[in-house]
């Protein structure tokens, strides 16, 4: 035990003690216990309620969901976010650029949750023009998936097509050596593809099926001549024709950039069909902010947040690992893998245990992030206790039910309090 | 294995690694970038297209939306108070912290580890368990809407780390040397400013960067506390993101000049942040 050097009076220790003790007793040991008996009270304050505002942390819908996304949250968030830290700690040791690196990771956490909120709002916008996330998922997508060119097109005026199961088919069979005219409208001239050229009329051919499919209108003059290829007009490249004869497709082609295109005669007597493949509305990526992926997306700008947080803990604790027992295992005969699964990990399991905690109290209390990210139309689904909380205490005016929610979040961390406390009380002691 | 093929493998080793993390460092370079270049872009052209359509058309970036927001009063007021709250609640931990912790770590009296177990158990309250308290409390005693109440809160939910922090700093000051400082005839307050002070600068710097950013960075306490006259930049951003897609000319701005400061603290006490996170762990 120290001894004071200062022979100190009482009083003295009392004066440098009262602002702190005064301070911590009014703002954080006072409210702890109101909030616990007013967690009894019904929402005048007046009526004693018993533990119904407890029942009601298991029986409102917006509190049930709450606790769910809470479960979901605690679970993936700590564990996905140490294991980055994890892989990024012992991985940046092997390039000479790794400072630079764990600067660029560490960086999130110097800014708020409402900047990483508006930050991340912006990435995950629906529409593929400004969201980035959707803007590469899509282009992942478009890459794998032909995309279709032509999502408003339609029969004009006396169109010889007719609309069929999303597509649009030949009023009349088709025959050799008469060439084929596939008129359409609606197309507008800059989502016309990027190759088409100006249509032109397809030459006859006896021994096959030929003809012409384009964007029957001219800007200005209407559609031009009715049915046939004007100079100004353009093929539809890309467009694929099937040949039906009996429900079968006979035969298939594709338009070539000036809208023409040869089926062999085996098409004879069939009807053309432009299948509706070619007018399905283009991939728009996925709804990141919808019901279904609010909470994942949320998470995820979560751990952008924090992974730089359990990396840099986890890198200084990779620092004290002794290099000579890593040696010691390569020499052995060890390779990288179980060097990294049978002695780093085994040795950092206090840090990784340390921080998965760490950021399981603090993912408790996310409020910021779902309040910001999540749309007014889906933040019932990406609902979360401490954002539950504020919204029974100050806009639903349930100050009862908002109060059981925080002795409910104080006793999810209690046992950590008892950690510290525990540890502490060897240190002083010594 | 031959020499040669180790070192193939080596090479090919070290190549995966360095892609991974190249790749890894632009997702998370990529948000910010991305609200950078929006702020810098005009509302026609942030709804006519991606951000990323500026690296074919280098024209289109301007201050415009910098400009406008600067005069827009709401957010140059909602700056000076974030400044007002932020500062005093920054100094008043660091001054009361460091006269409990100086007390806790070198005077004596009865139940001193005791209290001191109580401070530390208190570290991971959640702000939350006081929000409707204190609301009430504040609108009892008229504080409620003003800066103080703010700092007030602040500096409450500030205490128990920075006297946690800096009392373990504190302890592991030579004895010799404060024993010589009071034969030389100093009193109690001029150990504390002249000896305790200067020697615990390294962990009152943590101590101040950290509750700097804390409270610079905050939104649900002022959300709580504050109202339109004293709200901070985040609460007058959050106000405006009900209407998110319509108004990024004034969110990414507004965003990014709330970032700028804690950025600069940030890159320019790296190694303070990093030491107060590590003693921060357990908050």
């Amino acid at each position: 035990m120290r001894r004071s050097v200062t022979g100190t009076r009482k009083t003295v220790a009392a004066l440098f003690l009262l602002p702190a003790l005064v301070l911590l007793g009014a703002l954080v040991v006072y409210p702890i216990g109101y909030s616990v008996v007013r967690s009894f009270y019904d929402r005048s304050g007046d009526g004693f309620a018993g533990v119904d505002n407890y029942k009601a942390l298991f029986t409102d819908a917006g509190i049930r969901t709450a606790l769910k996304n809470n479960v979901i949250w605690v679970v993936f968030a700590p564990t996905v976010a140490t294991a980055l830290g994890l892989i990024f700690a012992v991985l940046t040791e092997r390039v000479r650029w790794g400072t630079a690196f764990k600067l660029v990771v560490f960086m999130p956490m110097a800014i708020s949750m409402l900047a990483a909120g508006i930050i991340f709002r912006l990435v995950y916008d629906q529409d593929p023009d400004k969201g980035v996330a959707n803007a590469v998922w899509v282009g992942v997508h478009d890459t794998f998936v032909q995309a279709s060119a032509f999502p408003k097109a339609h029969p004009g005026r006396d169109s010889p097509l007719t609309a069929h199961n999303g597509g649009y088919l030949t009023k009349a069979t088709v025959s050799t050596g008469t060439p084929v005219a596939l008129p359409l409208v609606g197309v507008a001239p800059d989502q016309m593809p990027d190759g088409a050229k100006k249509a032109v009329r397809a030459a006859p051919d006896p021994g096959r099926i030929t003809g012409t499919t384009w964007q029957d209108f001219t800007r200005g003059k209407g559609v031009g001549t009715l049915g046939a290829p004007d100079p100004t007009e353009l093929g539809y490249a890309g467009m694929r024709i099937e040949a039906v004869k009996d429900g079968k497709v006979v035969a298939a082609t594709t338009a070539a950039d000036d809208g023409t295109f040869t089926l062999p005669a085996a098409a004879d007597g069939a009807r053309l069909r432009l299948p509706a493949s070619n007018f399905e509305e283009p991939y728009n990526g996925l709804d990141w902010l919808g019901p279904s992926l609010v909470t994942p997306a949320i998470i995820g700008s979560y751990i952008w947040m924090w992974a730089g947080f359990a990396m840099v803990l986890i890198a200084a604790g990779l620092a004290g690992v002794p290099r000579e027992l890593l040696e010691a295992a390569r020499v052995d005969g060890a390779n990288e893998w179980q060097v990294f699964r049978r002695v780093t990990v085994p040795l950092l399991a206090p840090v990784l245990a340390v921080v998965t905690v760490t950021l399981m109290i603090n993912v408790l209390k996310v409020f910021d992030l779902v309040f910001i990210i999540a749309p007014g139309s889906s933040q019932d689904d990406a609902n979360v206790l401490a954002l539950e909380l504020y919204r029974k205490g100050f806009s639903e005016n349930q100050p009862g039910i908002a109060s059981a929610i925080a002795v409910f979040l104080l006793l999810l961390v209690i046992p950590v309090m008892w950690f510290n406390v525990r540890r502490l009380r060897r240190e002083v002691r010594r | 294995m031959t020499t040669a093929g180790r070192w193939l493998i080596e090479k090919v080793n070290s190549g995966l690694v360095r892609g991974f993390l190249l790749v890894v460092g632009l997702f998370w370079l990529v948000p910010t970038i991305g609200l950078l270049i929006s702020s810098l872009r005009s509302p026609e052209d942030l709804s006519a297209s991606g951000w990323w359509t500026v690296f074919g058309k280098p024209s289109q970036l301007t201050f415009d939306s910098y400009r406008k927001l600067l005069e827009n009063g709401d957010i140059t007021d909602s700056l000076v108070n974030t400044v007002l709250i932020t500062v005093p609640a920054t100094l008043l931990v660091v001054f009361i912290g460091s006269l409990a912790g100086y007390a806790f770590a070198w005077m004596e009296f009865p139940g001193r580890d005791w209290w001191f177990l109580a401070v530390v158990g208190l570290l991971v309250v959640p702000v939350q368990v006081a929000l409707i308290p204190i609301a009430e409390l504040f609108g009892k005693i008229g504080l409620f809407g003003s800066v103080f109440g703010v700092v007030l809160f602040h500096v409450g939910f500030g205490l128990p780390f920075a006297v946690f922090l800096l009392r373990n700093f504190f302890a592991e000051i030579p004895r010799e040397l404060l024993e010589a400082a009071r034969l030389d005839g100093a009193g109690e307050l001029r150990l504390f400013f002249r000896v305790v002070m200067p020697l615990g600068g390294p962990a009152i710097a943590s101590l101040a960067i950290f509750q700097f950013l804390w409270v610079w960075n905050d939104m649900l306490v002022a959300l709580v506390f504050t109202n339109a006259d004293s709200q901070p930049i985040t609460v007058a951003l959050q106000t405006q993101v009900r209407q998110f897609g319509n108004n990024i000319d004034v969110l990414a701005p507004g965003a990014f000049i709330s970032m700028v400061i804690p950025l600069a603290v940030f890159f320019a006490f790296q190694r303070q942040f990093v030491s107060g996170v590590m003693a921060g762990a357990v908050k």
